[in-house]
């Protein structure tokens, strides 16, 4: 009887462990950890402590280390792809006047920001340089400087660059680029005045 | 008095003349080389280091008879044994039998506090570290104290006990762990050489030489908050930065976190407290 119930569960932690989220010998499980950390916040608010449990594609980043295999990544380009929504009347391109303001701001969903004194920001500059002028930018991620002009302002560029800050695991899974638009942390209408910011001609970024 | 209050006075005032420059109009060389000066200034005199100042509130108040038992922590013991302060920074977090836990310095102190001197544990936790300008807490005094008493020491937490191990390799797990609507796991700051956020550098801890750096500078007076801070108040900041709730102060998250810190930077210097941006 208890043989009999072992083997399918041997099975299946035998599949699991060839999946994308293999446990690495000697690596606590990821049960033990999400207890530990779930244990690092008992004063939380409930409301909060959902911040704590993480997605599919958070799960598969921690047990790959960013590093999913082929079979993973696919899986998170699909799921990721299908959360991205456009404008009704297909144009990204907002004002870049107002997208610098949000590539400077990094306010918002600290629990120093309730109740919300002013609109999220993106928080671009914190790890990217973008225009040239702006000497205090960080470097998590790629220079963006010119990336508009460097790419002759394409069209599919507008629409990668709207579709990178919506949800960079689109294209980059387990990237360190936070998923603005799927997270909810960016309107549409705040990634496309960042659209504008890096993709128009006249923004100081491609100056 | 001594001139060493005056000295930290006046190097806090050119201290917080450079930082309060407009950081966007800086480049992050020059940045970086002033506060380079100042460590330097500090070699030279480390007497004018104002952390001193707390490390020497923390000691009057380990001394001092206090709490409903009206005890004093000299007969706390940090993991070297009763009333050993000397060295005992350097062998921290540790696993402790009576508590059968691992606990960090400041963990250990909260505990000393509850038992020793009978302080209720809530009462502690109120206000366990200091906002930016607010007198600092008796926390943070105590921390900075116990830290600087394994000033020259190098980092050697034990990992013998299964508990040790555990936490070292939660910690190290919980490091890589990605969540929160931005996705950051401690990693996504501090897990490749050489970046910044904005202008501030950020320490790759998986590698041992920058580790060995910075770990032992905390607790630290952060000069943008005219304030010492401690580890456990260092990475409730990350959290904060994470999108995360306010993590539990002494929470085994956060000391499995120091032990992996710690860890990775065995051997290193311990300096504290030291002066931070
Ligand atoms: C936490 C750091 C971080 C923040 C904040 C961030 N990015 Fe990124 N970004 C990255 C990283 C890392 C990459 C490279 C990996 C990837 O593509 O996801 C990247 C890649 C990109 C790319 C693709 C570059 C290329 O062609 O390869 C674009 C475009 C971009 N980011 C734009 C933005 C904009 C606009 C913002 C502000 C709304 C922003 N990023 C905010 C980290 C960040
Ligand atoms: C969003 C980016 C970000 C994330 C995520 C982050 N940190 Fe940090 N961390 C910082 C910044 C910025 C500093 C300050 C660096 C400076 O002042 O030069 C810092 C400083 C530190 C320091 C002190 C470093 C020193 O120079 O002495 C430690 C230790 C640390 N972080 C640990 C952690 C841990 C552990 C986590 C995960 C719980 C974490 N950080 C997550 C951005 C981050």
């Amino acid at each position: 009887m208890h043989r009999l119930i072992l083997i399918p569960c041997l099975l299946a932690v035998a599949v699991s462990a060839g999946s994308a989220l293999a446990q690495k010998k000697g690596r606590p499980s990821p049960q033990a950890v999400d207890k530990l950390v779930e244990d690092g916040f008992k004063t939380a608010a409930p409301d909060w402590k959902v911040r704590l449990v993480q997605d599919e594609t958070q799960k598969a980043c921690t047990a790959s280390r960013n590093e999913p295999a082929e079979a993973g990544a696919a899986a998170i380009r699909r799921r990721e792809k299908a959360t991205i929504k456009y404008p009704e009347d297909g144009n990204l391109l907002g004002d870049w006047k107002k997208g610098e303001a949000l590539a400077q701001s990094g306010y918002g969903w600290r629990y120093t920001d309730y109740p919300p004194r002013q609109a999220n920001g993106g928080n671009c500059y914190a790890c990217h340089q973008l225009d040239k002028k702006e000497l205090s930018y960080g470097t998590l991620g790629p220079s963006l400087a010119e990336y508009g002009k460097i790419r002759k302002f394409a069209e599919p560029a507008v629409k990668f660059v709207y579709e990178h800050i919506y949800n960079p695991q689109a294209s980059q899974p387990c990237g360190n680029m936070p998923r603005f638009g799927t997270s909810g942390f960016l309107t549409m209408d705040q990634i496309k005045d960042i659209v504008a910011y890096v993709m128009s001609p006249d923004s100081p970024v491609n100056k | 008095m001594s001139l060493k209050p005056i000295l930290a006075t006046l190097l806090v005032a050119l201290l917080a003349a450079v930082v309060s420059l407009p950081a966007r109009a800086q480049d992050d060389a020059t940045t970086e080389r002033e506060l380079e000066r100042y460590r330097q200034m500090l070699k030279d005199d480390p007497w004018s280091n104002p952390g001193l100042l707390d490390a020497d509130k923390g000691e009057a108040l380990w001394k001092e008879k206090r709490g409903p038992k009206s005890a004093s922590l000299e007969g706390c013991d940090l993991g070297k044994g009763p009333g050993v302060v000397d060295g005992a920074f350097a062998e921290l977090p540790r696993y402790f039998k009576d508590t059968d836990r691992v606990m960090d310095a400041e963990t250990r102190i909260v505990w000393c506090m509850e038992t020793l001197q009978g302080f209720p544990r809530a009462e502690i936790l109120k206000r366990p570290v200091s906002k930016a300008n607010q007198q600092g807490t008796e926390l943070e005094a105590l921390a900075t104290f116990v830290a600087s008493k394994s000033r020259g020491a190098k980092f050697n937490a034990p990992v013998a006990h299964a508990k040790e191990r555990e936490a070292l390799a939660l910690g190290e797990a919980a490091f890589y762990r990605r969540q929160g609507p931005m996705d950051f796991s401690c990693a996504t700051c501090h897990g490749d050489a050489g970046r910044r956020i904005r202008l501030q550098p950020l320490p790759y801890f998986a590698k041992p030489e920058e580790a060995k750096k910075v770990v032992g500078e905390w607790p630290a007076y952060r000069v943008s908050q005219g304030t010492v801070m401690t580890m456990q108040h260092r990475l409730a900041d990350c959290f904060w930065q994470m999108r995360l709730p306010l993590v539990d102060y002494a929470s085994d998250l956060t000391v499995a976190l120091t032990s992996y810190l710690v860890s990775q930077a065995k051997g290193g210097e311990i300096t504290a407290p030291s002066i931070k941006r």
